[in-house]
């Protein structure tokens, strides 16, 4: 532990460890802020990132580049948006238990298909995006390499964040967003269509979610396996909870999350005699004293997780 | 007539699931295997065959008790998603309780056992419940965070401090015979947890309908503030019914070690607590029907090895299946029955009779005519 500190490339590699696993639960996190402030629960991320990990395996492996591969994730992940907003919002059905049901549905589907299609190639590593350093930027010393030196979907990520931020704060949609999900009769009064914005949130949320999931294939482990979302869709509700439901302040808590995950894997090889269950319980334990600890001051979107219905009680 | 539509109405989870299954069969037809062929594989090897029925029927013990454990907690408007971890920790205090206490006569050590693994549950099932009940906190999400907490936990124990000596993998010492659950169906392992599951599901049917306990669990789920009107201490109730919804899980964790593995292995549920989810909604949150749904789920997973072994197809297209299911059952529970357009619709045609005749209407008239 001590050596880290006093190593300054130990600590390099600890913190763009900690970023790189961070990346994809930002991703979900800020799909998971614009859905919840228009007051849909999105518990589906889980499922979205797994469609999402799926789409890019399959489409970069039928059509030879990470590119197709990151346009099938959002597909798959748009997919599971529409099945969402029809339950959630056309439906009016619990929105939880839509989600849920979409995780299961996501679970199943990509491990049967993941096997039809790629088949004994599953295992073989597939084109992804390499990271590229930004001239001038990458030269800051120690920071530079770390933050500027990433993959294109990082940096989609760093121009996502104050994107996303301006988009709900400064704008009118952005207005219309919050009110719905803070008092959708008054939006619906001033004759914003509450089905339409929340089921285009709902869609930009999986569709996000779908580019965390393509990140995990595309930039990191190269392969598809079955349930290799791993409840990071879970840990990435957890951070918009802890963030405020803020972009700002999600993108924080996953670097949170990110950093505490990164410090479990560091200690599982520093300390093998250690059983590493131990360690890989951190995150999770983590974002559950996060939310106990810090949320209790907390002011959730007043409308979550209540259907709307024109003229209904 | 109505009534006709009211009762097709009423079974319209059963048409979902059919609709669920239809559409299943794309899936398979991917694969190129027959639809029919496979179905037919899987519900023989599910129902019709006694080792396939004893398969299936342990499969239904975790998964009954794992709905029992999400539909309680949902009447009083919480959706607990924890009861895979409630099973993990059940699991574990129970196996802690049959390798660690001291050498009892059966009739009191494996009751013991038995409720040691409910209290497991209990406890983790109650730490979501009180920061639920007094601190807001979303309880979906805490249940989603302690399910990984407790498998995680289990994984270290069962490796690390209860792990048998020089074990390939994650188990612990194996459980003395005396202490495993008594076999239903002889030369199977189908054991009793299966018969005590139906008969919670019974007492929870008729703690819920006809106690004072129910109604308030009922009415707080319905509506919290008329609840707190009437005087229903709300909080204590929120954790009350969250320890019981985990001793559900918990003893289901129980009677997986003490009945069906006898040792406690690292990652031995392969997501009984998730089908907890699906087996409320195949029930419609009622707790007489959560075994039917129970063991026509477990039917699905049983026989999907045995489909897999007879016509090649991957048993994982059961998971898609069973999430095409809960959507399925989802949205037909969200569509509502407008009684009054099918009643206006129904009059409308029966002014369509007078005006213009209908021969069956006519014969008939004649006929309670002609008996006058």
């Amino acid at each position: 532990m001590l050596t880290l500190l006093s190593d300054p490339q130990a600590l390099a590699d600890l913190l763009g460890t900690s970023l790189r696993l961070a990346v994809p639960i930002a991703f979900a996190a800020i799909g998971g802020v614009i859905s919840e402030r228009s007051g849909v629960f999105n518990v589906a991320l889980e499922g979205c990132i797994l469609g999402g990990a799926f789409g890019a395996a399959v489409g970069t492996y039928l059509f030879g580049t990470p590119v197709a591969g990151l346009a099938l994730a959002v597909v798959v992940a748009l997919i599971a948006g529409l099945i969402l907003a029809g339950l959630a919002v056309g439906l009016a059905i619990n929105q939880l238990v839509a989600g849920i049901a979409i995780n299961i549905l996501m679970l199943g589907m990509t491990s049967y298909l993941a096997r039809l299609i790629l088949g004994a190639d599953a295992t073989t590593t597939m084109p992804g995006f390499e990271p590229f350093a930004l001239p001038g930027l990458s030269a800051i010393p120690f920071f530079g390499p770390i933050l500027f030196d990433v993959d294109v979907l990082t940096y989609a990520l760093y121009l996502l964040v104050p994107f996303c931020w301006w988009a709900i704060y400064r704008t009118p949609w952005g207005l219309s967003l919050r009110a719905i999900g803070d008092y959708p009769v008054a939006a619906d009064s001033a004759g914003i269509s509450v089905p339409k914005v929340r089921t285009f949130a709902v869609l930009i949320s999986c569709a996000l979610a779908g580019m965390g999931g393509a990140y995990i294939v595309l930039a990191q482990v190269h392969v598809f396996t079955e349930n290799m979302s791993a409840g990071k869709g879970f840990i990435a509700l957890a951070a918009l909870i802890l963030g405020r439901w803020n972009p700002v302040g999600a993108f924080l808590a996953c670097l949170f999350f990110g950093f505490s995950d990164a410090l479990q894997l560091r200690l599982q090889f520093s300390a093998p005699d250690v059983p590493y269950q131990l360690f890989s319980m951190v995150p999770f334990v983590a974002s559950f004293l996060a939310l106990v600890v810090f949320a209790g001051k907390v002011r959730p979107p007043a409308a979550i997780g209540t259907r709307y219905i024109r003229g209904g009680k | 007539m109505t009534n006709l539509v009211r009762y097709l109405f009423l079974l319209r989870p059963v048409w979902a699931v059919l609709m669920a299954l239809i559409v299943g069969s794309g899936l398979i037809l991917l694969a190129g295997v027959s639809p029919l062929g496979a179905y037919g594989e899987l519900f023989r090897g599910a129902f019709l065959d006694y080792w396939g029925l004893a398969g299936t029927l342990v499969k239904t013990s975790p998964i009954l008790l794992a709905g029992l454990a999400v539909i309680l907690p949902l009447r009083a408007g919480l959706l607990n998603i924890g009861a895979e971890g409630q099973i993990y920790m059940g699991a574990l205090f129970s196996a802690a309780a049959a390798l660690y206490l001291p050498q009892m006569p059966t009739f009191l050590a494996l009751p013991i056992c038995v409720l040691a693994g409910a209290l497991g549950g209990g406890l983790w099932g109650m730490i979501p419940g009180y920061f639920k009940a007094y601190h807001g906190l979303n309880e979906v999400i805490l249940t989603i965070l302690m399910n990984f907490i407790a498998i995680n936990l289990v994984s270290y124990v069962a490796g690390g401090p209860m792990m048998q000596a020089g074990a390939p993998y994650p188990y612990s010492e194996e459980i003395r015979p005396s202490l495993w659950l008594p076999i239903i169906l002889p030369q199977t392992d189908a054991h009793a947890g299966v018969v005590i599951g139906v008969a919670l599901a019974m007492i929870m049917y008729f703690v819920l309908r006809y106690s004072t306990t129910g109604f308030a669990l009922d009415t707080i789920g319905r509506n919290v503030n008329a609840a707190r009107y009437a005087g229903v201490p709300v909080r204590p109730y929120l954790v009350g019914v969250m320890f019981v919804a985990g001793a559900l899980g918990g003893l289901a964790g129980a009677f997986e070690v003490l009945g069906v593995k006898y040792r406690l292995y690292h990652h031995f549920s392969p997501g009984f607590g998730f089908d907890g989810i699906v087996v409320a909604f195949l029930a419609a949150l009622n707790p007489i029907l959560a075994p039917l749904a129970a063991f026509f789920l477990s039917g699905l997973k049983a026989g999907a090895l045995v489909m897999q072994r007879a016509t090649g197809l991957e048993s994982t297209v059961i998971e898609a299946i069973q999430g095409l299911v809960i959507i399925f059952v989802a949205a037909s529970l969200g569509l509502k029955l407008d009684a009054e357009k099918w009643a206006a619709r129904l009059r409308g045609r029966e002014r369509l009779d007078r005006a213009v005749g209908d021969t069956f209407r006519k014969q008939g008239a004649k006929d309670a005519d002609a008996t006058e």
